[in-house]
């Protein structure tokens, strides 16, 4: 299992390739939406990505629940 | 045994997540014997990931509705995965934020003509562009949410469905000649990316499971999905025209 650390890398590189923010940019306090400015294909985009690379399922019900960067790394940490 | 659609080879348009009713579609249809061919518009590398999700990955072809290269190329497009065609999705359709959720009266005529063009007259592009691929024998499918009444917060959205009933009219009585058959499977609400961008849409979803005689389940694309391919498969020989209603029954009830 990945640690809270490679989760956020791995989402910050994710975020990067998938809505051109920085990967330094990511960082937990952030909102996906009103930091980030990511739209929600983008964030679906971001999901699939995270799903294949941490073996994880998000539902897209559970989706709308992953406000910030925090929320996503927890979420992938407790489902992972 | 064989599958529904033994030997038949789908194009398949509208797929962008695993809750798209295209999705179910093109997974339906490749475990009841079928070669799909997908289609994706703008993100075309989460179509790619979502597309390798299916029983067998399927090749993708990039076709935005409003452009006439793609819509040119798109037979040729094809034919470098399949020989041929028996079957076309067309389960496409946008409109403007003004025009969906928002009061009906303040809707721009451009936004409205947008939503025609993507979702009624792209039936007619998609299927005419997809003519040297069909034979005889052949279905052409959309996707319809019944607009022979209004329906709170469809809006605009319900104009160019009707307009897209119309449209699929004239491409029956225009390719019927051709042994062609072309049809609308009027669903009731899914909880897809599209059906998640509709404010207010969430009312109507709610109540339908309760109002259906035979119940419906929102989060549940399959029997719509089954409903596509009966209509792609030599099963329903003569019917064309039509809108196959596939809604748990909520069409048939007055209140």
């Amino acid at each position: 299992m990945a640690s809270n650390e490679e989760i956020l890398s791995g989402l910050g590189e994710i975020v990067e390739e998938v809505a051109g923010v920085s990967a330094d940019e990511v960082t937990e306090e952030k909102s996906f939406v009103d930091d980030l400015d990511i739209d929600s294909l983008s964030m679906v985009e971001i999901a699939v990505q995270a799903e294949d690379k941490f073996g994880v399922k998000i539902p897209d019900d559970e989706l709308a629940n992953l406000k910030t960067v925090g929320d996503a790394v927890s979420y992938v940490a407790k489902n992972s | 045994m064989s599958g529904l659609l033994e030997g038949k080879r789908l194009l398949i348009t509208g797929v962008i997540t695993e809750s798209s009713i295209a999705f179910h579609a093109a997974k339906q249809a490749q475990e009841q014997g079928a070669e799909v061919v997908l289609t994706g518009f703008g993100r075309l590398s989460l179509v790619e990931r979502i597309a390798k999700r299916l029983p067998t990955p399927a090749p993708l072809v990039e076709l935005d509705v409003q452009d006439t290269e793609h819509l040119d190329t798109l037979a040729d497009r094809v034919r470098e995965h399949v020989d041929g065609l028996d079957g076309v999705l067309h389960s496409i359709a946008f409109a403007p934020q003004s025009c969906l959720g928002a009061p009906f009266l303040d809707a721009p005529a451009e936004d409205v003509a947008k939503a025609v063009e993507v979702s009624a007259f792209s039936y007619k592009a998609v299927a005419n562009a997809c003519l040297p691929l069909l034979g005889s024998g052949s279905s052409v499918v959309g996707m319809d949410f019944d607009a022979r009444v209004a329906w709170p917060a469809y809006n605009w959205m319900g104009v160019a469905k009707a307009a897209l009933e119309s449209t699929n009219r004239y491409l029956a009585r225009e390719l019927g000649p051709r042994g062609i058959r072309v049809n609308l499977v009027a669903a009731g609400p899914v909880k897809t990316m599209a059906a998640r961008s509709i404010p207010g849409f969430s009312e109507l979803e709610d109540s339908w499971g309760d109002r259906a005689p035979l119940g419906w389940d929102t989060t549940d694309a399959g029997p719509v999905a089954r409903t596509i391919c009966a209509l792609m498969s030599d099963w329903m020989p003569a019917t064309t025209g039509s809108m196959v209603m596939a809604d748990g029954g909520v069409h048939s009830l007055g209140s």
